[in-house]
């Protein structure tokens, strides 16, 4: 299966915005990186921890050794000065040289160096090694020379200028006869630190791996979660957009399999609605279609024979005449309202097509007049136009629009009570409005909402005389939808009604309001017009008194 | 003015009713019902007008149309029951002048076919440029540099009808009163789909119209000659 999904447009975002973007999208993204700092953080410490418990270890052997070595040697030192007593400088000095000359012997070459050092007098102190004493922490003097027993780290420094961390433990030497002595070991840690770098490095890398190991094994398992609901919802996606024959792989019989399963029996079923649902649309378009011809064709004949007929009405008797003459006036309701059926009927189907082109409305309108002049005159009563100047052109359905002009003109002559009808048509944004007024009996409150009903009529109990098949506003309003506008009706008793239809100016496109009122009182009452509140609904109607609420 | 004309039409009442209207109306009516024979009884008749009915059984009135427009220009009248969109334009795209919606009144019919007839009037000699074409309206015959382009009546009469005023823009309703002869409420689908018709004959790229220039929102007019 492969998936083409367009991912969403991301346009002109700054980096941070596609990484905030990118992390809001992820999941996986989400909980590697939830994984990563929590991972990191425990393995930090933990490794500190244990790096500290080494050194710990590891020094503390150390301080053990030296103060067993000190403590040999200060006994040693203090055994031989202690008994020791002259007064000569020179044998004193000589006893002294003895003494550390044992000590250095005592001492594995190059693993530590000693020191003999006098604080009283103004004599060398004796170091063996390259070491310098001014590596001694003064603290450290000052406590030796308190008589404690005292250790302390510091860097080693030689002679030749290299430092070296180290250890460096003192005593005091307990003499009577000659000058205060501090003994001093040095014991160079440099393995102790390359045993702790090493460590150091081992912990870390070992650490590394650690957190690498976690944050992928997150990933692998977030992947595999979420690559099936990706999945799904691409899968989901694809649906929406019509491909019903989409499905699911699944696979083995975990919860994710479930998804998949359950998303496929959904899709199933859906596909299997849609398709009768679609079939019954193929079946009512076909149906309609073959009423259409079944049913014109004799019809054909009937309206020619009548037609015959009425000719020659007048070499019939009276009685035979009228009937003609009834069989004529009925055959032609009888076609507009066979024409009016299948019509609805192919809205019902949603076998309507749109055939657009650019329409100038003011020609639209005039042409309409035009049609309905008879009807006009018939019923004495004038057609207002209130046409602007500059052409107004829309992209419609040129048959359609004229239709719903006609249906409208055609009811505001049947209801108009002989007062003139006014059409005005105005130009606003991204929309165009035809407006048609009849200045008749009016709308009852709610009946502008009934308007649009098949077969709805003003009043059940007045005679069917009026011409029109009752479905002439339902099929106006469904060619208006079709265009993506509005057809909208207000009226009031003793007022008139006015219906209103607004269009794009090309098809489907949305605009916002129309540019002329519905309610013809608002512009009466008020010389400055306000914008004609819209109703949510493109549809609905306005109940009078109540402008702007939809039913 | 006697006029013959085919009637192709299955049913057989609807034929013998189209029979007494045109008759009283002084045609000479022939009939034929079925679409395979409507070719061979046309060479036979060789009618003034043709009224053609959509749904035939065997060969349907679309294919009937081609077969005829593809030896003779003689004005064809569709019956159809379908005013969908899709059904006239097939209709018109293959060939067919005009075409009337059952159920039909009578004096509509007759008034159809009398305006397909009325163009037999004897016209004057004239000659009109359009384009690059030339157009000897007496002799019916549209030349391109020497070569003559076969047009039906009715196109011919489109292409006069713009070429006598150059400069003119016509809606399609002037066009539909001055070309088809009709005053009211006729379809402007004729004229645009005969306009694509005539195009796809005369233009050098029919995409890109040159003769037949649209004006939108308005109309045609006839290009720079």
């Amino acid at each position: 299966m492969t998936l083409d999904v367009v991912p969403p447009v991301v346009s002109e975002l700054s980096l941070v915005g596609r990484l905030a973007q990118r992390w809001r999208s992820s999941l996986q993204l989400r909980v590697a990186a939830t994984t990563f700092l929590l991972s990191g953080v425990v393995v930090a410490l933990l490794g500190l921890y244990l790096q500290q418990r080494l050194t710990d270890g590891l020094l503390s052997a150390k301080v053990t050794a030296a103060l067993t070595e000190l403590d040999a040697g200060v006994t040693k030192a203090d055994a031989t000065l202690g008994s020791a007593y002259a007064s000569d400088p020179a044998e004193t000095e000589t006893i002294v040289d003895s003494l550390f000359e044992d000590l250095k012997r005592a001492t594995p070459t190059g693993l530590y160096d000693v020191a003999l050092i006098t604080t009283s007098s103004t004599e060398n102190g004796r170091i063996s090694g390259e070491i310098s004493d001014t590596s001694i922490p003064a603290r450290l003097t000052a406590s030796v020379g308190e008589g404690n027993k005292a250790y302390a780290y510091a860097p080693l420094r030689y002679l030749d200028g290299h430092t070296v961390e180290g250890l460096i433990a003192g005593g005091p030497v307990i003499s009577t006869g000659v000058g205060p002595y501090q003994l001093y070991y040095f014991f160079p840690l440099d393995q102790e630190e390359a045993t702790i770098a090493l460590v150091r490095r081992v912990l870390l890398t070992v650490g590394a791996m650690l957190v690498v190991l976690v944050v992928g094994v997150a990933a692998l398992v977030t992947h595999q979660v979420v690559t099936p609901v990706r999945q799904a919802a691409r899968s989901a996606q694809r649906f929406a957009t019509g491909l019903l024959e989409e499905r699911m792989r699944v696979r083995g019989s975990d919860e994710l399999a479930q998804l998949a399963t359950s998303f496929n029996a959904m899709a199933a079923s859906l596909q299997s609605h849609i398709q009768r649902l679609e079939s019954l649309s193929r079946l009512q378009r076909r149906f309609v279609a073959d009423v259409s011809h079944e049913l014109r064709t004799p019809l054909t004949t009937v309206r020619m024979a009548a037609d015959m007929l009425h000719q020659s009405r007048s070499q019939f008797d009276p009685e035979v005449a009228r009937s003609a003459e009834l069989l004529q006036t009925q055959l032609n309701r009888f076609e507009l309202l066979l024409a009016d059926l299948l019509e609805i009927s192919r809205h019902d189907a949603g076998a309507v097509e749109l055939d657009t082109e650019p329409v100038e409305l003011q020609q639209l309108v005039r042409q309409v007049v035009d049609d309905v002049r008879v009807l006009a005159e018939r019923r004495a009563c004038d057609v207002v136009l209130d046409l602007p100047g500059d052409p107004v052109v829309v992209d419609a359905d040129a048959r359609r629009l004229g239709r719903v002009l006609r249906n409208l003109l055609g009811n505001a002559l049947e209801h108009g009570a002989g007062q003139p009808v006014e059409v005005s048509l105005r130009a606003g944004d991204g929309c165009a409005a035809v407006s048609v007024r009849d200045r008749g009996p009016g709308l009852r409150p709610g009946e502008a909402g009934l308007v649009f009903n098949r077969f709805w009529r003003a009043d059940p109990a007045r005679s069917r005389h009026t011409g029109g098949t009752g479905l002439g506003l339902s099929i106006a309003l469904e060619d208006t939808r079709l265009h993506g506008g509005w057809l909208q009706a207000w009226g009031e008793p003793g007022r008139g009604a006015v219906f209103r239809m607004t269009v794009p100016l090309r098809v489907g496109a949305s605009f916002a309001a129309s540019p002329l009122p519905l309610d013809p009182t608002e512009t009466e009452s008020t010389q400055t017009a306000p914008a004609a509140p819209q109703p949510r609904d493109p549809v609905a109607a306005v109940l009078p008194g109540q402008p702007g609420m939809p039913q | 003015m006697k006029g013959r004309v085919l009637v192709v039409d299955d049913d057989p009442a609807l034929a013998e009713m189209l029979g007494i209207v045109l008759r009283s109306e002084g045609f000479e009516p022939s009939f034929v019902a079925e679409g395979d024979r409507a070719l061979a009884a046309f060479r036979d008749f060789k009618p003034d007008v043709v009224l053609l009915d959509v749904m035939l059984p065997g060969t349907d009135g679309i294919d009937v149309c081609r077969q005829i427009r593809a030896e003779s220009g003689t004005p064809i009248v569709m019956l159809t029951a379908r005013s969908d969109t899709i059904d006239v334009v097939l209709g018109l795209e293959s060939g067919a002048d005009d075409y009337v919606v059952k159920p039909f009144k009578p004096k509509e019919l007759v008034a159809r076919v009398r305006a397909r007839l009325r163009r037999t009037d004897e016209p004057a000699a004239e000659t009109l440029a359009i384009g690059d074409l030339e157009i000897d309206v007496a002799g019916h015959v549209v030349s391109r540099a020497g070569g003559s382009v076969a047009l039906t009546p009715l196109e011919f009469d489109l292409l006069t009808t713009l070429a006598r005023r150059p400069r003119q823009v016509f809606t399609r309703e002037q066009l539909l009163e001055q070309v088809w002869g009709y005053k009211h409420a006729a379809d402007t689908r004729l004229v645009n789909v005969h306009v694509q018709r005539l195009r796809s004959k005369i233009e050098r790229d029919p995409e890109h119209p040159e003769i037949v220039v649209t004006v939108r929102g308005v109309g045609y007019k006839a290009g720079p000659p």
